[in-house]
């Protein structure tokens, strides 16, 4: 009953994207931005708990609108290319996963629920998240968790297969980055954590401290970074079933900690 | 005991200004293979959030195999009446027959039935300079000639403007969005090209015209973009010492001259360029290799003036190479593919999934380092 909807040459070798004929389906040819949203968000009205969308091209803010006061979820898949600041906003347990590659602004000033990316993702991703977890199998692109922000209860998480290009991190105030470097090309970004304040990120590998903001302490991890990167790193995997058994490998591997030395790193650039 | 922070609410001013950026996107086909303007015009067209519908255009290599010897003059003549447009046309004649042999002229056919505001005349005209150019010997070659020329129509010649000059290329550009001057020139119906750059506006700055939509160009040097180049003022000044007169109202202008000098008159290799108008910060050249250190820090110094501020993302095409570069912290988004012997760039990678669903490859270049297709046949370009 499925039939491949596309397929893409990967670090892991050809994927084959199958759609399940039997979830409900949104054809996103030829609609726009608002179009699709409306129709996604009248299906999850109308007691939609799973919806496939089908050749997606570039529509932005996918995942935006779904917020309701009884809390209602959806679980989204995509196929295609979305636009822009996919799940922007997106707020309560909704799922959105894409079967191809994302584009900029991903989960940008997302509060919660969780997006799995099977492929890469561009700029600005997790930008301004303040909750909810993001998942991508491949690399990102520059500003990634860009002034990531957590509070009380609400901590997001961001774990990466690839690595990121530059300004990692920058201006981060909380929540838990992790970057696998699954092909080990080793971490080549510059400018990582440059104005960080908060939360913490984590590098498989290692990285140089010329490669790192005057705000940032890189250190060996703990114990009990262990037990976050165990969890995560577990959940990642889940995920992404064909690197699951590469988990003992991964798990064992070395990681650096980056965390901020100060809460206020620029006091001494204010006059007040 | 409970307090209450009272937020005191002070009226904000909202900006008021629709922020967007402009849509860039480049295909070549690097085997040399002619293919019209369909797939180009759907990609940028996905990408229309992105523009305001005050600027659109296109440039084309290749598309001129029977005048592929003569440059290629596009002309717009923006007078406000029919009148004032042909007194141009006839000034501007009177300039060429002077100067060049024209050996063929026709308007540039369009579409009445898309509706453009307030389109200008377009003419064509393929020439060579006249024999004895450079009989002076202060020229230094023929390029430079053109160059100068373009230069006195431009800032001489009221209403008279040459948007495109290039042998067996051309742009085609216009107020509207991509698409719709797409179909006012027929892009698709007319030309095949092997490689095509086309943008999408959206202007933040200047007023919108016909002149100064994208691509800007000077001989086969094109240039489309997206950002804002906020050292506009030091690159203008600097680049008039060299006998360029920026007369566009629009910052790329700047852009298309500075690779012009670079690329064409020094005869820099690119990645030399790359660093000229993106160079690294400091910070970042002070942990370089001490040779590289010297080369990157002459570079300042001589090309300071030279240095594109502010974010951009461009993509400069010439004959048989298409460059995509941002600036050095990548402010302006940019993704690259290839799919077979097509090389494309675009703001966007849907746009490009749009007309390529499979690709071979797919990245994001570095902040300040040049993606470039070449051209690596060119036997079937000249079919």
């Amino acid at each position: 009953m499925a039939r491949a909807v596309t397929s893409e040459p990967g670090i892991f070798g050809a994927r084959q994207y199958y759609q399940n004929v039997e979830i409900p389906s949104i054809d996103a040819r030829g609609l726009e931005t608002r179009e699709l949203n409306d129709q996604l968000r009248e299906l999850m009205l109308s007691g939609g708990k799973r919806v496939q969308i089908t050749n997606v091209c570039g529509q932005r803010y996918i995942g935006t609108r779904l917020y309701t006061p009884e809390h209602l979820e959806m679980e989204i898949e995509i196929f295609g290319t979305p636009g822009n600041d996919l799940a922007a906003f997106l707020y309560g347990h909704h799922k959105i996963t894409v079967h191809g590659n994302a584009q900029d602004g991903v989960g940008n000033t997302m509060d919660d629920g969780e997006v799995v990316i099977d492929g890469r993702a561009g700029d600005v991703l997790g930008f301004s998240m303040r909750g909810g977890e993001i998942y991508v199998r491949e690399g990102c692109g520059y500003r990634t968790a860009l002034h990531m922000k957590e509070y009380d209860g609400k901590r997001p998480v961001l774990v990466v297969g690839g690595t990121s290009q530059d300004f990692l991190g920058e201006y981060m105030a909380g929540g838990i980055v992790i970057i696998l470097d699954m092909e080990v090309q080793s971490h080549k970004a510059n400018f990582i954590g440059t104005g960080m304040h908060g939360g913490v990120i984590y590098l498989r590998g290692d990285v140089d401290q010329s490669q790192v903001g005057d705000q940032v302490e890189i250190s060996p991890v703990d114990e009990a970074d262990r037990t976050v990167l165990d969890d995560y790193v577990s959940r990642f995997l889940e995920r992404f079933p064909e690197v699951e058994k590469r988990k003992y490998e991964i798990l064992n591997s070395q990681f650096v900690k980056l965390a901020p030395r100060s809460k206020r790193p620029y006091s001494d650039l204010y006059a007040y | 005991m409970g307090f209450e922070i009272i937020m005191p609410r002070i009226r904000r001013e909202l900006y008021n200004k629709e922020i967007c950026a402009c849509s860039i996107f480049g295909a070549m086909n690097q085997g040399g293979e002619r293919v019209s303007a369909s797939g180009v015009m759907k990609a940028i067209a996905n990408m229309r959030v992105r523009g305001n519908g005050l600027g659109g255009g296109f440039a084309a290599y290749g598309i001129y195999p029977d005048y592929k010897d003569y440059y290629a003059f596009h002309l717009m003549f923006t007078g406000k009446s029919p009148q004032a447009k042909q007194e141009a046309k006839l000034e501007l004649e009177d300039f060429l027959s002077s100067r060049f042999d024209v050996v063929n002229d026709e308007e540039i056919p369009h579409d009445d039935e898309v509706k453009l505001r307030d389109p200008p005349l377009v003419w064509r005209y393929f020439v060579l300079p006249k024999e004895g150019w450079d009989d002076s010997g202060i020229v230094p070659s023929e390029g430079d000639y053109i160059a100068d020329q373009i230069m006195a129509v431009n800032a001489g010649i009221d209403n008279a403007y040459v948007f495109s000059s290039g042998k067996n290329m051309g742009c085609f550009k216009g107020v509207g969005y991509p698409e719709e001057v797409g179909e006012y020139f027929m892009l698709d119906r007319m030309y095949r090209a092997h490689t095509w750059t086309a943008h999408g506006r959206f202007p933040t700055n200047t007023r919108a015209w016909w002149g100064g939509a994208h691509p800007f160009s000077l001989l086969d040097t094109t240039v489309v973009h997206n950002g804002e180049v906020s050292s506009y003022g030091t690159n203008r000044w600097y680049l008039e010492m060299y006998g360029y007169a920026c007369t566009l109202q629009t910052d790329t202008e700047v852009i298309a001259y500075a690779a012009d000098l670079l690329m064409r008159r020094q005869k820099l290799p690119l990645e030399v360029v790359a660093k000229i108008l993106a160079p690294p910060i400091w910070n970042s050249i002070d942990r370089l290799p001490e040779k590289e250190r010297k080369l990157l820090t002459t570079l300042r110094m001589v090309y300071g003036p030279l240095l594109m501020n502010g974010p951009f993302a461009v993509i400069i095409g010439t004959t048989g190479r298409m460059i995509g570069l941002t600036d050095r912290i990548r402010l302006r988004p940019i993704t690259a593919a290839t799919r077979g012997e097509t090389f494309y760039i675009s703001s966007e990678e849907a746009s490009i999934r749009l007309i390529s669903p499979e690709l071979d490859r797919v990245w994001t270049p570095n902040g300040g380092e040049p993606v470039v297709a070449e051209l690596k046949s060119t036997k079937k370009v000249l079919i």
